[in-house]
This record gives C-alpha cells, sequence and structure tokens, in this order.
C-alpha cells in the first residue's frame, strides 16, 4: 500500500448538533468499526442509546464508562480514519463543560475544523464561538456541515440561509476557505456517497473533501526554524542539536544562527532519521551538528542570518485559561515553548474577550475557560514568531508552579518595543560598593506570617538592634504601605498579588542602594514570596517565617480584628476564609510560643551577623 | 511537501522520545515484547543516534509469557546493546499466582499492574515509556501522550492536563511520574506498514504456522509448555495460527490464518472485521474493565 500524507481536524458543535454520530458515521464508512465493536454497539445502543432501534454512533466514540451513562463526553478524544487517499486523525471534543478548553486543545494540531449546524436551528450562539476559537488557535479553513438537513426536507433554501449566515462570521473571524455541505450524520447522506435525496447538491462528498484540503502546513515556504530540544553529545567526536524542524527547510553547507546569541556558523551534516540526509524540511526530526563550536542549550531557536525570529522578554499574547485557579496578573508561572522554559508574569490585562459576541471587556482576572489579551513579562529573553506567522513557535503554554497544572495556553501577538529599545542604564556605582561604604550586605528580610503573628514586634526589635550597631536598615510594614504606595489596593486575591509585587520591588531598589530591608507582611502566597525572592540577587533574600497558630493570633488579636473576622465583618481574611500557604523553604522559622519576642530577635541577629550581613 | 503519514508517526515519536530525554530525570522504557514494542525500540534508537539510547529498558514479566517472546527479548537486548531490566512480582511468585490457578483477574493484577508497580517504585522513575496506541480502545483515546501519574501511579480521566500542540508539559513532582505514549497516534495498519517499511525484527509468533493449540471458551489457546493442563473432553490438535497480539500465553487467543509473511498479514488487516484486542481475555472480564485497570496504575 502507497504511503498517504495526514490530516488533522477536528469537529465543533454543540450537544445536540450530531457531532458524535456524525465521527461514528466516518468511521463506519471507512470500514474501520470491527465486528466485535459492532456487536458492542449494537448491545449498548439498546441498553444506553438515544436512536430507538437504530444503532447510535455516538456510543461508540462516547469512551469513558462515566460518559457512557451519563450521556456526555467528557473530554478530547481522537479518531483515526483511512480512506485509500489519506489517513486522518479527528479530534472530538465535547460540546458543553469546560468547551473552550477542550476545544483549544483539539484545535491547536488541527488543519482545518468541521463546524456543525443543524438544519433546524441555524447558525447559533455557539457556532459563533467555535468559530471564534478555532480561528483564534490559527485554524483558516472551516467546512460549514449543516446536518440533519433530513429533518428539514432536504431543502436547499434552509441550507442557503445557514450558508449566507455563515457568510458573515467567516468573514469577521478573517477564515479564508469556507466549504459547505448539506448532510445527514444519522443516515449517512453525502458522507461518503452523493445522496440522491440532494441532488440540488453538486458539490463534493464530506470525505471527498476531507481527502483534498490542503494541510495547514504552509510551514514550508515560512523561513527555517528549529527549536533546539535536546543536545546530542555521545562522545567527543559528535555534538548535534536535535529538534522538530518547525518551518522552512535547511540543507548542509547553509548558513545558520543562534538566535538569542546572534552567532552564526554553518550546518556541517544533517542526521535524520535513516542517516545522514542533504535537506531537512518542516515537520521532520532531525539532529544538526554545526561547523564551529557555538554555544547553544535546550530553549535556543536556530534559524537563517537573513531571517531571525523575535527575541524579547516582552510580548503581547491572547491566552485561553484552563484552570480552576484564576490566572492573575504578577503572579509567576513556567512559561514552556516547544523547548524553552521560563517564570514568567502577565504585567497587564488589556481585556477579556466574550467568545459568544468577541466583545472587549475589562477585567482583573481570568478565569477557567476565559480568554484574555495579555502583556507578559519573562525572566529571560525568549526567542518565538507571531502566531499567525508560525503555529510552532507563536505558541506557548502556562504552568502553575505550585500544582504543575498545565493552567493557560498562549498565542502571541508582537514583542512589545519596550523590550527591545528600554535598555538598562549601565550604573557603574553598584549595590554592591553602596553597601561596602555601609559595612553590611544587602538583604532582604521578609517576614511572613499570620496577622497578629508576632511579625512587626519582632521586625521593630531587631531594626532597633541593627540601627544600635550602626547598620543601615528600614522597615516596609504591611499596615504602612497600605496607607500609602498602595492605597488604591483592596483584599481580592488579584490586589493582594500587586501589593506584594509592588513591596518587593521597593524592597529590591532599597536593598540595591545597601540597606537592609525589612519587610513585614502576611503575604499568604507562596506564589508571590518566590516572585519576590526571583526578584534579588542569590542570597540576597531571607524569607522569616513567624510560625504562630491561627488560634493562638485569635486569641491575642492585638487590633481586634479576629474578632471582627469571626463576626463576619471582614472578607478575605487571611487564615479564615482566605488561605495562608506556609512557606516550605524559608531559611529562619520562628516558633512565637517556645520564645519571647526579644530571644527570636536575638537569635535573627547573631544568624545575620554569623552570615556577614552585619 | 508534506511528509508521508508513516514519516510523520515517526517524526512525532522521536520527538516524545527527545522530550522526555530532555526534560525528566530518569525515564524508562517499558518494553513487553510485542510488535509495538519493537517499534517503540525501533524509534527510540532512531531518535539518539549516532548516540545510544539513554534510558534502560523494563520487562514485567509474569512467568507465562510465550517462550519465544523471552528468546526475542534476549537476542533484541544483546544485539543492541541494551540496558534491559526484568521484574517479577516476588510476592506472586511465592504465592505460586498463576492464570490457571487464580484466573485471569487476579493474575493480571498481581503479576503485571502490581508487579509494574513494584519495578517503578524501586526505579524511582519519573517517566516510563509505553507502546500504547489511541486506537487500541476507547478510554486509550481520550488518554494524553505525556500521561500524569499520582504518587500510587493512578491516572484520573476527569483530571488530565490539556495537551496542545508538542508543547509537552512534563513537570512532576517528586514521587509523581508520567507515562509516555509516543505511538499514540499509531493505527495498528501504521504499525504493520512501518514494520515492513523498515524490516524490523518481531517474534515469529506474529506469523502463521502449524502450532499446538486447544479450543478453549470459544478461544484458541497454545499450549505452550507442561503447565497447560487439559481439561475434560480438551484435546491438543496442530493448527495453523497465528497471533495479532502477545501477552501471557493462557489468556492470549490465536487466529486461524495463513498470514506468513507481511505482506499476508497487511492484506489480512485490511479485509479483518475485528479488532486486535478481540483476542485478549483481560479486556471482557467486565465493561470499562481496561478504563478500570488504568486507573489502579496497569499500562
Amino acid at each position: 500500500m502507497a504511503e498517504t500524507t495526514l490530516l488533522r481536524f477536528i469537529t465543533c458543535g454543540s450537544v445536540d448538533d450530531g457531532k458524535s454520530t456524525l465521527i461514528g458515521r466516518l468511521l463506519h464508512e471507512t470500514r474501520q468499526i470491527f465486528e466485535d465493536q459492532a456487536d458492542a454497539l449494537a448491545r449498548d445502543s439498546r441498553k444506553h442509546g438515544t436512536t430507538g432501534d437504530d444503532v447510535d454512533y455516538a456510543l461508540l466514540v462516547d469512551g469513558l464508562e462515566a460518559e457512557r451513562e451519563q450521556g456526555i463526553t467528557i473530554d478530547v478524544a481522537y479518531r483515526f480514519f483511512a480512506t485509500p487517499a489519506r489517513k486522518f486523525i479527528v479530534a472530538d471534543t465535547p460540546g458543553h463543560e469546560q468547551y473552550t478548553r477542550n476545544m483549544a486543545t483539539g484545535a491547536s494540531t488541527a488543519d482545518l475544523a468541521i463546524v456543525l449546524v443543524d438544519a433546524r436551528k441555524g447558525v447559533l450562539t455557539q457556532t459563533r464561538r467555535h468559530s471564534f476559537i478555532a480561528s483564534l488557535l490559527g485554524i483558516r479553513h472551516v467546512i460549514l456541515a449543516v446536518n440533519k438537513i433530513d429533518l428539514m426536507g432536504f431543502d436547499q433554501a434552509v441550507f442557503d440561509d445557514i450558508v449566507s449566515d455563515y457568510a458573515e462570521v467567516a468573514g469577521h473571524l478573517g477564515l479564508e476557505r469556507v466549504e459547505a455541505i448539506p448532510l445527514s450524520a444519522r443516515y449517512g447522506d453525502n458522507i461518503a456517497e452523493r445522496s440522491a435525496r440532494l441532488s440540488w447538491y453538486g458539490g463534493p462528498t464530506l470525505i471527498e473533501l476531507l481527502e483534498r484540503a490542503p494541510t495547514a502546513n504552509r510551514a514550508g515556504a515560512a523561513p527555517f526554524r528549529l527549536p533546539i530540544q535536546y543536545v546530542s553529545r555521545p562522545n567527543l567526536d559528535f555534538r548535534g542539536f536535535a529538534g522538530t524542524v518547525a518551518s522552512g527547510e535547511i540543507a548542509a553547507g547553509d548558513p545558520v544562527t543562534v538566535a538569542k546569541s546572534g552567532v552564526s556558523t554553518k550546518v556541517s551534516r544533517i542526521v535524520g532519521p535513516d542517516g545522514d540526509q542533504e535537506r531537512a524540511t518542516a515537520g521532520q526530526a532531525v539532529t544538526l551538528v554545526l561547523a564551529d563550536e557555538v554555544e547553544a542549550s535546550r530553549g535556543n531557536m536556530l534559524c537563517r542570518p537573513t531571517e531571525r525570529p523575535e527575541v524579547a522578554d516582552q510580548f503581547a499574547a491572547h491566552i485561553v485559561w484552563m484552570d480552576e485557579q484564576p490566572m492573575l496578573p504578577g503572579r509567576s508561572y513556567w512559561l514552556r515553548t516547544e523547548t524553552d522554559q521560563v517564570p514568567a508574569t502577565v504585567t497587564d490585562l488589556k481585556h477579556r474577550q466574550d467568545v459568544n459576541t468577541f466583545a472587549h471587556e475589562a477585567a482583573k482576572s481570568l478565569e477557567l475557560n476565559e480568554i484574555g489579551l495579555c502583556n507578559l513579562s519573562t525572566q529571560a529573553p525568549v526567542a518565538f514568531d507571531p502566531y499567525a506567522d508560525n503555529r510552532v513557535t507563536g505558541a506557548f503554554v502556562l504552568i502553575d508552579r505550585m500544582t504543575n497544572a498545565t493552567a493557560g495556553a498562549g498565542m502571541i501577538l508582537h514583542p512589545l518595543r519596550r523590550a527591545a529599545n528600554v535598555h538598562w542604564q549601565a550604573i557603574t556605582v553598584d549595590a554592591e560598593a553602596r553597601a561596602a561604604l555601609k559595612h553590611q550586605k544587602p538583604a532582604v528580610l521578609w517576614f511572613t506570617g499570620l496577622s497578629g503573628s508576632g511579625k512587626s514586634t519582632i521586625a521593630n526589635l531587631l531594626e532597633k538592634k541593627l540601627h544600635a550597631q550602626g547598620r543601615h536598615t528600614f522597615i516596609l510594614d504591611g499596615d504602612n504601605v497600605r496607607h500609602g504606595l498602595n492605597r488604591d489596593l483592596g483584599f481580592t486575591e488579584v490586589d493582594r498579588v500587586e501589593n506584594i509585587r509592588r513591596v518587593a520591588e521597593v524592597a529590591r531598589l532599597m536593598a540595591e542602594a545597601g540597606l537592609l530591608v525589612i519587610v513585614s507582611f502576611i503575604s499568604p502566597f507562596r506564589a508571590e514570596r518566590r516572585m519576590a525572592r526571583e526578584l534579588m540577587p542569590e542570597g540576597q533574600f531571607v524569607e522569616i517565617f513567624v510560625d504562630t497558630p491561627f488560634d493562638v493570633c485569635a486569641e491575642r488579636d492585638p487590633k481586634g480584628l479576629y474578632a471582627k473576622a469571626l463576626r463576619g465583618e471582614i472578607a478575605n481574611f487571611t487564615g479564615l476564609d482566605s488561605p495562608y500557604e506556609p512557606p516550605e523553604n524559608a531559611e529562619l522559622r520562628l516558633d512565637t510560643q517556645e520564645d519571647s519576642a526579644d530571644a527570636l530577635a536575638e537569635r535573627l541577629e547573631a544568624w545575620l551577623s554569623a552570615r556577614g550581613y552585619c | 511537501m508534506a511528509l508521508s503519514h508513516l514519516d510523520a508517526l515517526e517524526a512525532e515519536a522521536i520527538h516524545i522520545f527527545r522530550e522526555v530525554a530532555a526534560t525528566c530525570a530518569r525515564p524508562v522504557m517499558l518494553y513487553s515484547i510485542g510488535k509495538d514494542s519493537s517499534v517503540l525500540l525501533h524509534t527510540a534508537i532512531k531518535a539518539f543516534a549516532p548516540g545510544p539510547v539513554p534510558f534502560p529498558l523494563l520487562h514485567v514479566d509474569t512467568g507465562w509469557k510465550f517462550r519465544e517472546m523471552i528468546a526475542f527479548r534476549d537476542r533484541m537486548a544483546a544485539e543492541h546493546g541494551l540496558d534491559l531490566k526484568v521484574h517479577m512480582n516476588p510476592d506472586g511468585v511465592r504465592d505460586g499466582v498463576g492464570p490457571f490457578s487464580h484466573g485471569s483477574s487476579v493474575h493480571t493484577h498481581v503479576m503485571k499492574t502490581l508487579g509494574l508497580r513494584q519495578a517503578l517504585d524501586a526505579g524511582r522513575y519519573d517517566a516510563a515509556f509505553g507502546g500504547a496506541r489511541r486506537d487500541e480502545e476507547k478510554s486509550r483515546a481520550k488518554e494524553r501522550i505525556f500521561s500524569f501519574r499520582d504518587r500510587s501511579h493512578g491516572w484520573d480521566p476527569k483530571n488530565q492536563r490539556p495537551e496542545m500542540w508538542r508543547v509537552f508539559n512534563t513537570r512532576v513532582a517528586d514521587g509523581e511520574s508520567m507515562r509516555v505514549f509516543p505511538l499514540s497516534n499509531w493505527t495498528e495498519l501504521d504499525v504493520w506498514q512501518y514494520i515492513q517499511r523498515e524490516a524490523i525484527p518481531i517474534v515469529p509468533l506474529y506469523f502463521a504456522k502449524p502450532r499446538p493449540v486447544v479450543e478453549r471458551d470459544g478461544m484458541l489457546i497454545m499450549a505452550d509448555d507442561e503447565r497447560m493442563a487439559l481439561r475434560p473432553g480438551e484435546s491438543i490438535e496442530q493448527r495453523v495460527v497465528r497471533f495479532r497480539t502477545l501477552g501471557c500465553y493462557p489468556l492470549t487467543g490465536a487466529i486461524e490464518s495463513e498470514a506468513a509473511t507481511l505482506d499476508d498479514i497487511i492484506a489480512e488487516m485490511q479485509v479483518s472485521r475485528t479488532s486486535e484486542r478481540q483476542g485478549r481475555l483481560i479486556d471482557r472480564d467486565e465493561a470499562g474493565s481496561m478504563e478500570k485497570k488504568k486507573r489502579e496504575g496497569y499500562f
């Protein structure tokens, strides 16, 4: 049998549009359903089916036990079928809960989308939503499948109306190719064979449309990109850069440049799956051997000297949020591209986009299944292309640093010019020089703990001791900062993150000025404390956990806050209805039940002195 | 120029192998000796050439594999200079667990599922490659290529990480792990076509020849050694048979077939009207049984 090409597509539709039935029908028509599966299907149809005595094809693709019982589809499933002309991979996504997340997942690798419309209902809000998500994920080719045309008497006028309604959606979304087809998935009309009942339709069958569709891989003509995935160094004589060619092509002897450093050399060998090859093209997994010993590791990218990707640490992107925990600007996430990984924060959520009306709305966070336009800042520069130009090098995911969950998916729009044009001022008098003048080593002493745990008391005592020794110190206290710098912030999760971000930045500037900065903040979230830690040079951040249990704090209640909170008069109170995440790797843990505040301040002073801070 | 479907699938598998090697601390490849494992090994070797495969292979033996499988396994390990580790659940061996005495469910749970968990825990592996494909079974169709497992190796189908583009999230905490399936998007036909194109060695049991079989519960079971006790009314006959999948010989049904070459097998597949798992006893124990086994940590 001759080798054929591969097409990946996604089917989108609402719950009752007959999506599973269509996929079941495609599998049936291309003889992918085996006898034992057909027997099981007939059995299951009688037990769980919704089609009376007919075989319910939907049951064939609703895989998990829980789904069969409840008649719903939980997650993205992949199906396979083949015709003599082509192999197909179908991403089948459920039509309700988690829809945006699942559809985005399925669409990310699809060449085209089949958008199903129920002939009785026409173009619905959901149709617009599905088409929007498909276009957001870079799909430019849609087959508009007008299903259940049998229930409308195979009427051409119904079909024509739907096609013209959809043209408006397609125009708005910039879809390049829309092919409309009337069909009945349940009875097989126009699936594999032209239906006599739809003789007014002169076009190809659904399977013919799929066989003829171009693969979205226009990447062949795009500039050469090889994201470096793995550096292969099996012995002293071989050093190769392995990865999958994202786009374009390259030949042995061609000049290449390492994107992040700008260093150029030549390709001396291309090792492919069957040994050395002359050229490598988009989609091939290869290993490039370079003529010179250049510095490059996983996460970098090889390109041609004349066609380079963007290299920036700030850019704008659309983000689809996929986690139960909302996306909070200012919080630190792992940003992962195909091969690179860096800490990143969303610096600005420009707007949230309504998937039904496409309207832009102001928002402070993104909830599960919401889509927003964001500015991001990464801790180190990333090599990328705009997603519209390259679906491989323009994509990334955001990973929750606590749970490792894949929390969001991003499509890059463009770099932010500030990243390219605003350079750090080269400073000749540096932090070290300023600190040396003060005979101390700068540090940020970050006190965290519940309200009333004793942070401020110990911090004040410590400052007095340091001051008495002639050290230069400054206290940033939660309550005081909230009266000034952070007066515009409340106590929601979003505001708490921003509160800590600003304080961490101020503390960093003060440490650069050579000070011993004492920060006394509840700072309940690990993620923000880690962000603060990462802002400072290694060894400059000292996390001090003032460990006083909730009950003891409530008992002490120096400001009367616990009494109020317990009466329900304060919302988002840490330890009560807002969580406190205790540090896992604090440099110091202070137990206020064992020792007095004075003894603890003394212990701290000794600790700092032993490490040369004072 | 678009790649052929086999080239595209091969490239995807190579990419997945490299991704694990680049980001995981202690990977291992589950090697079950069957045709899918043969393809898995072949693509792994390609992924790292001219270097060696940078992780060990693990075979979880049950003591009931076909003898030809074990001979093939040892030959492959020697030919490719592989670091092959073999584990057999010592508790099961001590208690004499086997499919004839304990039934297929208990045998599979103790010798395969528990045996696998022991071996993975002992090796402290954070990523384990398997040859499973999404076309094999309904619950597999929903599994990720990088499939997250909690500390007790459990799979939670409702809480899987979204998997987008080729951006894989390989991050796990201490004690957690990933099962990784480089052949997720291959079909049975793709596997056979690839074996043919690449001339990949496979266990001879896949090819038809006269073998001693017993007809039992509607299946043809090969009498591979003396532990196969005949029930009243049963007899061993020589029939021309082959196997579409390989596992423990008492649980693996042969099919009557004349297909003695790869061409024959592919031709037979294209007219075949039954799925390959049909020959496996363990999948039929109860409805949803594969999903259940996977939640417990079965591959």
